[in-house]
């Protein structure tokens, strides 16, 4: 199907299709990555803009490195050393950008809509690389372009997330993405963490770690978020590791072919035993070398997006 | 309703296939050096079709790979972003005689853009173009070193084909007018 969407925002906004043009897309991609020469002249002159006003390692290298691999120029724009610091706004910063005509604009910011808000007022197009706890698409795409890898569908798979639901934007881009791919998911952690109120998503919420992993096919794990959280929502982190950490007492009662995942960074000994993040049950590594090809196909794909004139961006 | 011809039918693409293998065979001396790399789709399903033909002349396996242009191709800029499909080349290029094979030769930007994209892999000792339909249009300086028909055509008709990796009798190349 053809990709027409000028930026990438969001997954709800995706149709399932899209989703599956964009992992289709990413399976190229990474055969590009495994080749001597790793490079394809997609983007040739084309510049990209990594404005990550939120701190970042391992997304901003990724889109760093897709930017490279498609020939484009990439400039890395941190917010320790910008002139948010000396009070210019979101808005001005933006359009400083694109002024020296940014193509691409890559965005990660604590606050929820902040790229929607980039998409409005610039004509580069726009990526979100994550905004507060609303949403990371290229997460949930790697996720999935991980089981497909995998488990050959994602269709009808149990996938459990387990762990801090409520301020994680990969929680929600995941159940996004996953539900409209037609799989079962089921989230899981202390009740603080993970309210009732997500089974509007169409998802199933329990807080009983067990009974949420037996039938998992996935179990996807999420770290803690102590910088977005109040230091009130749970009484302490031994005793979290202790109820909901995955260790080797409960995987042993899992599916023998359950992938563990994780969007990283891991806090070993917290949400996962070190031994098991390290299994051949893991899959965390792969997901980092199928983010790099997700992004790629995200920034080829909105590329040749144009928007009609009289159509509302994205 | 469009007006439509056959051009060519199962019969007449399964022919033009053998001849154009003959003529391979016939232009490459050392049959040890010649592999195929189809261009998708279609030049993928016609590259196994013409490696099975060649390998019963020359006794031996013939290597195939596909290859695909989208990342490749010069238009990136002016349209939706084409399909991209898997590449495959399981074997080394360099030092090779690649023969690229695609059903429809037209514009010739997609053999420039596969021959971009093929020097990714490595330096093949001379590359060849074998197409089933040049319909002529060339943008570029290209022509096609094995021609299974050539179709003089308007730019305001479309040529499409049915293939199947395994000859079938349903294939078939028509002309249709818009």
């Amino acid at each position: 199907m053809a990709w027409t969407k000028k930026h990438l925002l969001d997954i709800e906004s995706l149709t399932a299709e899209e989703i599956i043009t964009v992992l289709d897309t990413a399976r190229g991609f990474k055969a590009v990555g495994e080749r001597a020469i790793k490079k394809v002249p997609a983007l040739r002159g084309k510049t990209v803009v990594n404005l990550f006003v939120e701190p970042s390692t391992r997304t901003r290298i990724s889109f760093e490195l897709a930017a490279q691999r498609l020939s484009a120029d990439i400039v890395n724009f941190s917010a320790e050393a910008s002139s948010f610091k000396k009070g210019e706004t979101l808005k001005d910063t933006a359009l400083n950008l694109q002024a020296l005509n940014a193509d691409f604009i890559i965005i990660r910011h604590s606050a929820s809509g902040a790229p929607h808000f980039l998409s409005r007022v610039l004509d580069a197009h726009v990526i979100n690389a994550g905004d507060g706890a609303h949403a990371h698409p290229t997460q949930a795409l790697l996720d999935c372009f991980t089981i497909r890898e995998r488990k050959g569908r994602i269709a009808g798979l149990n996938v459990t997330i387990l762990g801090d639901i409520l301020y994680s934007r990969v929680a929600r881009s995941d159940i996004w993405a996953l539900t409209k791919l037609g799989a079962k998911v089921t989230l899981c952690g202390p009740s603080t963490l993970v309210p009732k109120s997500f089974e509007q998503m169409g998802c199933r919420v329990t807080h009983d770690v067990d009974e949420a992993i037996r039938d998992a096919d996935i179990i996807n794990l999420l770290r803690i978020q102590h910088e977005r959280q109040r230091k009130t929502m749970f009484p302490s982190i031994g005793e979290y590791t202790q109820l909901f950490g995955l260790n080797k007492a409960r995987l042993a009662k899992t599916k023998p072919d359950a992938l563990i995942m994780h969007p990283g960074p891991i806090n070993r000994g917290v949400e996962i035993d070190s031994e098991i993040a390290d299994s051949g049950r893991s899959v965390i590594l792969q997901q980092v070398t199928n983010g790099l090809a997700v992004r790629m196909a995200v920034l080829f794909l909105v590329n040749g997006g144009k928007v009609p004139a009289d159509a509302a961006v994205n | 309703m469009p007006d439509t011809t056959v051009i060519l039918d199962a019969t007449a693409i399964q022919r033009a296939l053998t001849r154009i293998a003959h003529e391979i065979a016939e232009r490459n001396e050392h049959s040890a050096e010649v592999a195929l790399v189809g261009i998708p789709v279609g030049g993928d399903h016609l590259a196994a079709r013409l490696a099975k033909i060649l390998s019963g002349i020359w006794n031996h396996a013939v290597p195939v790979g596909i290859l695909d242009t989208a990342m490749h191709r010069d238009d990136l800029d002016h349209r939706v972003a084409p399909t991209v499909h898997p590449t495959d080349i399981p074997f080394d290029v360099t030092g090779k005689t690649v023969v690229l094979v695609d059903d429809v030769l037209f514009s010739g930007r997609t053999t420039r853009a596969a021959m971009d994209a093929l020097n990714d892999f490595g330096r093949p000792k001379k590359i060849q173009l074998a197409v089933l339909i040049d319909r002529g249009h060339r943008e570029l300086p290209i022509k096609a070193d094995f021609i299974g028909k050539n179709v003089p055509t308007s730019l305001d008709e479309k040529i499409s084909l049915l293939l199947t990796e395994a000859s079938a009798a349903a294939d078939e190349v028509i002309l249709k007018k818009r």
